[in-house]
């Protein structure tokens, strides 16, 4: 039996029980690192993965209920244009500190900025909020969502 | 790596050929720090021999080992900087390693106390200086004219008169030959030459960060590798009466299940069941299959409300221990013609770095190699040496990156359960984490505790007296890890008649460092008191402050160890950021702002916060923080980001953190009832230094302990609502 999953665009199979969070499935199972245990409840975001695009926290989500989604990972992301512009974006303001949380910030500013290129002030800080960093680098990270927002509205107005 | 020939005599530096050519250098200075760093528990670091490494390819790439645990300090930025500075290499071309544990060659490696720059400020520097002067005199060699002729810049030797310009690579291979000079004669760069120390060096790992890359201690993958989990009592530190293992031994992928035996030490191994198993969700999931029982005996009765009554009853009787006593209070107190007195208190609370704890080990022909995520890998291996009888020789430890420390990880319990459990499945390697909820209700917590305060006042508003009695926690007589009070706390020094005093409640929770110990509970207490002695006086904070520092000078701390208080330095900030907050002016209408200085780790800092009215809400508007660590800042970026963080870090505990007990158990167990800040706590935060003429010093701690009181003043002035417990509630 099992489950196949696409996993950054390849089917991977796999025999682990269906209640088992998605998150170890990828880090444990299919070696897929970049995607970081934080507290398992969905209180801190640092799993954060895409499901067909939306930004879900894999610590949560059991192997299951992946379906015939299409998982995408930190290790894949930067092959998206949002998602190679938040990582730059994340050198040019030297964000982070640790860097542990910092995987499932850009997963979630990529889903974000992918649904709402024009995202903004308020709105995107609680798009952000669920989103912990322990060192408190929020002001970078906001800063470079905020920037990758900018040349994104840019480049659709070109 | 390969090492060749030339040892001298002294034994400080040895040199070695790459095998590929190139050369490799490593040198061991001895150095000392006048009145000495202090460690995360105020104690001395001990003066040690450092070394540093620094190799260079034939290709001109400067490699070079950043020897101390990171995590997240970006201390494997800032002393190969150091390094690089010296050594005049091209930071684009500079390629930093993180070096194994192996303090006979690398010196001390930790990360804790905010230590690593002051300590290694010299020495880091000598080590790139004495490898640029190897190069420089082999080009000298090679090209035969004078080394006063050449010039070095940015990994290239130059030959004015000539014209020659020619990378270090070429030279390398010839370096390697010559005979390194004394560490104590090599020439370093006056400050005004500084090239890369004061700019914002990009951080060598931050690309593999934002790829994902593998580089933290939970990412460690071995061939073979099983999951564990740790299962303890719920109680903190109790023993294992009897485990049924059978049930769990029949849970999907679990391959081993079997008791530890702790050795008495909750700082190293308390008992424990081990689950091993293909898949750490599998390993942790079957422990719902155990049948266990525990006796916790020893922790009946530690619960948070008894703890409370105790100290209510021992707060305003005479302290226990006396810490310091200067002059008379009794008698200032006839004569005071004012006397403020307050209670105040805060929680115990837990790390909650986003990492959980972590190691992973293997046991193999009698040798333990671990892959620790640790900040006292040191300590680490002489607690596995004590608990589990293994030979220090027979150890050996790679530093992995950390996904945050803030203390916690200077305690290393996770590394000898990581190999306790290792010891018992020879060669199969082992990764030990612990769940989240265990790192929350098994922590090293930073211990609450209850102050008494006096402040006496003559007739002008002038301080003549104050006291400070802290009724905190001992274990087995005597005061906790982090909650032991020192004599030299604010305002020791600075008032006649002073009396610092401590008593214990009896506890078995266990205790530890966290970012700034002791002084980010303190800090709170002492400076949110002196604000109500200030308006007693009919002053604001600052100016009681400015009165009470008097003239510039150096107030000596009774521990030789720990620096004096430089009032001047105090002053210097307190100013620069009563300037930066426009602290004179009329505030902004509907806001409350509060000042709050303190001293620790070497650092100053004044911060002032400023608060208002959202919708009915509390929300912190700004904050403004002058730091002083001396005359340079070695990495602004990383700087601003430390200083910002730290007190964000700082409005989190204020706002929400506390670990409360019911008989020894911690109820608290993860990010929702624990919480950190979010991005919805983060107001502007400005930042100046103040580059006074002192060697830099660390910047980890420092900027968290005066925003406690900032805020709690600024509330108190916004609100009228005085806080004197938290966390905050309102």
């Amino acid at each position: 039996m099992g489950f196949t999953i696409n996993v950054n665009g390849r089917d991977r199979q796999t025999d682990l029980p269906g209640t088992m969070p998605l998150l170890w499935v990828l880090r444990d199972e299919f070696g897929l690192l970049g995607t970081k245990y934080g507290c398992g409840m969905a209180q801190c975001g640092a799993c954060t993965v895409h499901l067909d695009g939306t930004a879900v926290r894999s610590c949560s989500t059991p192997l299951e209920a992946v379906g015939p989604a299409k998982v995408v990972t930190i290790e894949a992301v930067g092959d998206t244009k949002v998602g190679a512009a938040l990582q730059q974006a994340w050198l040019d303001h030297d964000v982070m500190q640790c860097g542990y949380c910092q995987a499932g910030q850009i997963m979630q500013a990529a889903a974000v900025l992918t649904e709402n290129p024009r995202i903004g002030g308020q709105e995107a800080a609680e798009a952000m909020a669920g989103n912990i960093c322990r060192c408190a680098c929020y002001h970078r990270i906001g800063e470079a969502v905020a920037s990758v927002a900018q040349k994104l509205s840019e480049t659709q107005h070109a | 790596m390969p090492e060749i020939a030339l040892l001298d005599r002294r034994g400080f530096l040895k040199v070695g050929a790459l095998a590929g050519g190139g050369l490799t250098l490593s040198a061991m200075i001895p150095f000392q720090l006048g009145a000495g760093p202090t460690t995360a528990e105020g104690a001395a670091v001990p003066a040690a021999a450092l070394n540093a490494f620094v190799s260079i390819a034939t290709d001109g790439t400067v490699t070079i080992m950043s020897k101390n645990p990171e995590i997240g300090q970006g201390i494997s930025t800032t002393l190969p900087m150091l390094i690089a500075e010296e050594l005049d290499a091209d930071w684009d071309r500079v390629i930093v390693k993180q070096a194994d544990v192996n303090q006979a060659l690398y010196g001390q490696q930790w990360a804790g106390g905010s230590t690593a720059v002051p300590t290694n400020w010299l020495p880091m520097r000598q080590t790139g200086a004495l490898a640029r002067d190897l190069i420089v005199r082999a080009a000298s060699v090679e090209w035969g004219v004078p080394v006063s002729e050449l010039t070095t810049e940015k990994g290239f030797v130059r030959h004015k008169a000539s014209g020659r310009s020619t990378s270090y690579g070429d030279f390398a291979t010839r370096a390697a030959n010559l005979a390194p000079v004394d560490p104590a004669t090599v020439a370093l760069k006056s400050p005004d030459q500084f090239k890369l120390i004061g700019t914002s060096a990009t951080p060598k790992f931050s690309a593999q960060i934002v790829r994902g890359e593998p580089i933290y201690g939970i990412d460690t993958r071995l061939p073979g590798m099983l999951y564990a989990y740790y299962e303890r009592s719920p109680a903190i530190g109790a023993k294992l009466v009897k485990a049924e293992l059978s049930g769990v031994l029949k849970q999907p992928g679990v391959k081993h299940a079997f008791t530890v035996a702790g050795n008495g030490n909750p700082n190293e191994l308390v008992d424990g069941v081990a689950i091993l198993a293909t898949h750490w969700w599998l390993a942790y999931e079957a422990r719902n299959a155990l049948d266990v029982k525990w006796d916790d005996a020893h922790g009946k009765g530690h619960s948070s409300e008894a703890y409370a009554a105790k100290a209510a009853q021992m707060l305003d009787k005479p302290p226990v221990n006396i810490v310091r006593r200067d002059g008379d209070i009794d008698a200032a107190r006839a004569t005071a013609a004012k006397r403020i007195a307050a209670h105040y208190s805060y929680p115990f609370i837990n790390h909650m770095a986003l990492e959980p704890q972590n190691c992973t080990a293997l046991y193999a022909d009698g040798k333990l190699t671990l892959w620790s995520p640790t900040q006292w890998p040191q300590q680490g291996i002489t607690s596995i040496v004590q608990a589990l009888g293994i030979e220090e020789s027979a150890i050996s430890v790679h530093l992995t990156r950390m996904g945050g420390g803030f203390g916690r990880r200077l305690i290393n319990d996770t590394m000898v359960q990581a190999a306790a459990i290792a010891k018992q499945v020879p060669g199969t390697p082992v990764q030990l984490i612990l769940s989240r909820e265990a790192d929350t209700t098994h922590g090293f917590y930073r211990p609450g505790g209850w102050h008494s305060y006096e402040a006496l006042l003559d007739e002008n508003g002038r301080l003549i007296g104050f006291s400070n009695h802290l009724v905190g926690f001992q274990t087995n007589g005597k005061p906790v890890r982090s909650g032991a009070m020192g004599g030299h706390e604010f305002p020791a020094g600075l008032v006649d008649n002073l009396l610092l005093g401590q008593s214990n409640i009896d506890t078995m929770i266990t205790t530890g460092p966290l970012r700034a110990p002791f002084s980010n509970a303190i800090a709170f207490a002492s400076q949110s008191f002196l604000d109500e002695v200030a308006r007693a006086g009919g002053r604001d904070l600052p100016t009681l402050m400015i009165e009470l520092l008097g003239k510039p000078r150096i107030v000596p701390s009774p521990d030789p160890h720990r620096p004096g208080l430089d009032t001047g330095r105090v002053r210097g900030v307190i100013e620069k950021v009563m300037e930066m907050s426009g602290w004179k002016k009329a505030k902004r209408a509907g806001t409350g702002r509060g000042m709050a200085f303190y001293f620790s780790h070497m650092g100053y800092f004044a911060e002032v916060v400023e608060v208002h009215r959202q919708n009915g809400q509390l929300a912190v508007s700004r904050v403004w923080a002058a730091g002083d660590i001396g005359r340079h800042v070695i990495n602004p970026s990383a700087a601003f980001n430390q200083v910002r963080g730290s007190i964000i870090d700082g409005l989190g505990q204020a706002f929400g953190q506390e670990v409360t007990f019911v008989d020894g158990q911690a109820q608290q167990s993860n990010f929702h009832d624990h919480p950190v800040a979010r991005n919805t706590l983060t107001p502007q935060i400005d930042v100046e230094f103040v580059q006074s003429d002192h060697p830099p010093t660390g910047l980890g701690e420092p900027a968290l302990p005066p925003v406690l009181p900032a805020l709690a003043n600024a509330i108190f002035d916004l609100t009228g609502n005085r806080i004197r417990s938290l966390p905050i509630t309102l």
